[in-house]
Formats: structure tokens, C-alpha cells, sequence
């Protein structure tokens, strides 16, 4: 009866609804260890970065972040990234699932003067998520961090390790990402579990890290992006710089834009009683196939079925009523503007 | 409540034989592994169903699984509490969160289900 597959991972600690209010009212804790960290160096870090990706870099003042996607020739997204404007370079933070494909690939592209150095296997990754994870952080840290901007970082000390604090998150509210030496990794843990208790903390795994993303319209790369996907069918332009000089891509997405896309990643609600997942058929109220869905769940937030997925262009207007094909049963939906949760 | 005088399936079904009625659900293991239940696609009164054929679904928030008929027989009742409240195959999954009663099939056999120590043996191995 039951599928077990992936259950091998923290996909729970508790409950996924649970966890999933517990970020949204209080703060909750993300062992992220898995995600990948390069560090890109030297005089041609700028322009080896701007020739990769669609957004541009070479503004960026130590301490800022900037979310960019790597494009293949055809536009496709090889991941999507942060990068962090360091003194030397830039720190890029990459999906797990990527790691060696992104490493090698940026590797292949480096210029003059330049260094690529994999990092992922010596450094941690804590994201402390939620309203109440600033004082959290704060008394872990010992040190205010309300200056510390959304998408800036600052270079601090924890008991005598190295660590990174950035004001990102995959979750749609406040909080940190803490990179750190794995030695000093389950020491900040405990640290933070036991500091955070008064708030309420508590740790969240990777379904409520799924539902709590969804909700605020974050792609997954490999459900709503990935190669063959481009920045613009996915809603991504406004990370995309055209004028910002070459990139790999930029010829097949200015292509692409001035053509129009002919599909595009929507964001729908379901107004019967179900759960829209990846790969369910979609299609028009006449009964035509449209698209696919990427990603979908039921929202703890809302208590409604939500997802996402590709579109024919004509369809993908906010207000269109589709249709979800679930198991053989045509559900109603309908596509919806923005985030899930406003 | 405890799972004596029920049957259970490799699926992880459990069934309550009260005369040719068997009342079905889903048991405790099967309920923590797929986590917060938030849709039951239920049967219709009236449907026949075969013997380890899918009769229901249940969606959690992270997987989706079919049901399947511990014996053959014909649906007699289904837990309609389910519709609004499906979060009772969590909370209660031997009680209140029962899916559906067949009414048994002549002849139907229950000696391929396992007792509640022979369940529990068999989700240690697994």
C-alpha cells in the first residue's frame, strides 16, 4: 500500500504540517549539509561568473547576495544559485542534486587567472527559519544581527570556528543560513535548538522545507526547472540581464523572448477535494491537454490543494479555470496570480 | 485501543470480520509513515471490489497511496466523516478512522491475512 520510497531522508521529524507552522509562526531549524558551496576566485571571478549566468554579478559589493540561474546554449537553467560577493571573489551555493555537473561545468568555463574550489564537503549548512529566528540567532551568535539585510551576509565566529551568517531562506520568512567547518556543526545544532527553545524552535525536514516553498512560489530544480526549461517560461526574467554584455544562452532567450514563449510555469489552486503532484496532466476546461504539473501539495497554510506547472502561453492568464487529471478524475482548478500565501 | 481480533494484510490494511461485514481501514504503521493525511478518495456504496484490487486512496501531504481490498465483497458503508475530517486515519486508525464495510463475497476465505502478532513480526522485518 504504501510507497516507501525516499523515506530514507528526514523527509519528517514530527509531522509535515506541523513542522510546516511551526516556520510560519515561530522558527524551525534545516539540517542543509547536503547543499554544495564553491568558492570562485581571482581577477577574472566577475567576468567568468557574468558569462554563466543570466543575472549580473559585477555590481555586487562584498556582504551582498544575488539569486542568478547558469544557462546552458539553448537557455535551459542548468541549476539555479546564490552567489555571495566576497572580498576576493564569490561564494556560490548550489542545489545538491548539482554539485559535480555545476562544478564542472563552471570549471570548463573558467578565464584567466581564476580559481573554482569545491567546498561542499567540508562546510555545513544550518538554515534557522522563521518570525521569531532573529533573537534566536542573535543569542547563538552573541552579536545583533538586525543590520544583517535580506540577501547580505556577514563573516562572524562561533566558538573559534569560521562562519557565514546570510539573511536567506527558502521559506518565504525571515532567517539565516549558516555556513560553518562540519567539526562545529553539531555543537551550533544543540546550541540552537536549546537557545530557540524558549521561542519555541524546532527541526523541520525536507516535506515541510517542499510545502513551505511552494507556498511562496520557489522553484525546485528538477520539478519546476531544469534544463529543458528557460528563465522566462519559468517567471524567472527578472533575473535575467540582457543588457548586462554575452552569456551563455543569451542568444536562444533573446530568441526566445522576442518569438514569445509557448509555454509558461503557473501557479493554480484546486477548487475540488485532492492533491495535485508532479506529472498529473493538465488540461484546458474543454478537455485538452495544456501542460503538466511540477509540483504540487497541500498547502498546511491555506488547508488547500495547491501547485504549479507548465502551460500552453494562451492558457496561462491568472483567473483561467484548468482542469488537473487525477487518477482519471478531471479536478477543477484555477490559475492563480502571484504566491500562494500573500 | 489495541489491534486484537483484527487481520491485517502485507499492505497494511486491517480488517474487523463481524459476521459476512468486514470493516476496513489503514493500521497505525501504515498511518505514521505516510504522515499528515489530507484527502481519502472514498468508494461508492454499492461498488464491488476484488481482493487486493485498489478500492480507495489516501493522500498525505507527502505521498499518495492506493488502498487495496483485504477481501472480496461489495461496499456496503464508507466513513464519510473522512470527506471533512481525514486526519482521523491518524488520530484513530482502528476507531474513527475506518474507510469502508464490505459486505463479504460467498465463499471468501480470510486465511491469507495475518493476526496482530504475525503482523507485528512482519513490519519488524521490514
Amino acid at each position: 500500500m504504501i510507497d516507501f520510497h525516499g523515506f530514507e531522508m528526514p523527509v519528517q521529524y514530527t509531522s509535515v504540517i506541523d513542522e510546516h507552522l511551526t516556520v510560519r509562526r515561530a522558527v524551525g531549524i534545516f539540517d542543509l549539509c547536503h547543499m554544495g558551496e564553491f568558492d570562485l576566485e581571482g581577477p577574472g571571478a566577475v567576468a567568468t561568473l557574468s558569462q554563466l549566468t543570466t543575472n549580473d554579478p559585477s555590481g555586487l559589493q562584498p556582504g551582498e547576495i544575488q539569486y542568478t540561474m547558469l544557462t546552458n546554449p539553448n537557455g535551459g537553467i542548468i541549476d539555479d544559485i546564490l552567489v555571495y560577493r566576497t572580498e576576493t571573489g564569490f561564494f556560490l551555493v548550489v542545489n545538491a542534486s548539482n554539485t559535480e555537473k555545476d562544478f564542472n561545468w563552471i570549471n570548463q568555463h573558467l578565464l584567466p587567472d581564476t580559481t573554482l574550489r569545491d567546498r561542499t564537503s567540508e562546510l555545513a549548512l544550518i538554515a534557522v527559519q522563521g518570525p521569531k529566528s532573529l533573537p534566536v540567532v542573535e543569542r547563538v551568535l552573541g552579536k545583533p544581527l538586525a543590520d544583517v539585510e535580506t540577501y547580505t551576509f556577514i563573516d562572524t565566529e562561533y566558538k573559534g570556528y569560521w562562519l557565514r551568517a546570510s539573511r536567506t531562506g527558502y521559506t518565504g520568512e525571515d532567517g539565516f543560513e549558516l555556513y560553518l567547518p562540519n567539526a562545529g556543526a553539531e555543537e551550533l545544532w544543540q546550541d540552537l535548538m536549546t537557545t530557540g527553545a524558549e521561542e519555541g524552535i524546532a527541526p523541520i525536514g525536507l516535506g515541510a522545507r517542499d510545502t513551505l516553498r511552494l507556498e511562496m512560489r520557489m522553484p525546485l530544480y528538477g520539478n519546476d526547472i531544469d534544463e529543458t526549461t528557460t528563465p522566462l517560461e519559468a517567471g524567472l526574467g527578472r533575473f535575467v540581464k540582457f543588457d548586462k554584455g554575452d552569456f551563455i544562452g543569451r542568444a536562444a532567450l533573446v530568441k526566445q523572448k522576442e518569438a514569445g514563449v509557448q509555454r509558461r510555469l503557473v501557479g493554480f489552486v484546486l477548487q475540488e477535494r485532492g492533491v495535485p503532484r508532479q506529472g498529473y496532466p493538465i488540461l484546458s476546461a474543454e478537455g485538452e491537454e495544456i501542460g503538466i504539473v511540477t509540483s504540487g501539495t497541500h498547502s498546511p497554510s491555506l488547508n488547500q490543494a495547491i501547485g504549479t506547472g507548465y502551460v500552453a502561453a494562451e492558457s496561462a492568464s491568472p483567473g483561467t479555470e484548468i482542469h488537473i487529471l487525477v487518477r482519471q478524475k478531471r479536478l477543477k482548478a484555477q490559475i492563480i496570480k502571484g504566491r500562494f500565501l500573500k | 485501543m489495541s489491534e486484537k481480533g483484527l487481520l491485517f494484510t502485507k499492505d497494511h490494511e486491517w480488517v474487523r470480520v463481524q459476521g459476512n461485514i468486514a470493516v476496513v481501514g489503514i493500521t497505525d504503521y501504515a498511518q505514521d509513515e505516510l504522515g499528515d493525511v489530507v484527502f481519502v478518495d472514498l468508494p461508492s456504496e454499492g461498488d464491488q471490489v476484488q481482493e487486493g484490487e485498489g478500492f480507495a486512496v489516501v493522500e498525505s501531504v507527502k505521498a499518495v497511496s492506493d488502498i487495496y481490498a483485504p477481501v472480496s465483497g461489495t461496499i456496503v458503508k464508507v466513513n464519510t466523516e473522512l470527506e471533512d475530517s481525514p486526519e482521523l486515519i491518524n488520530e484513530s486508525p482502528y476507531e474513527k478512522g475506518w474507510i469502508a464495510e464490505i459486505e463479504l463475497a460467498e465463499g471468501v476465505q480470510l486465511d491469507d491475512l495475518m493476526t496482530a502478532e504475525e503482523y507485528e513480526a512482519f513490519i519488524k522485518e521490514a
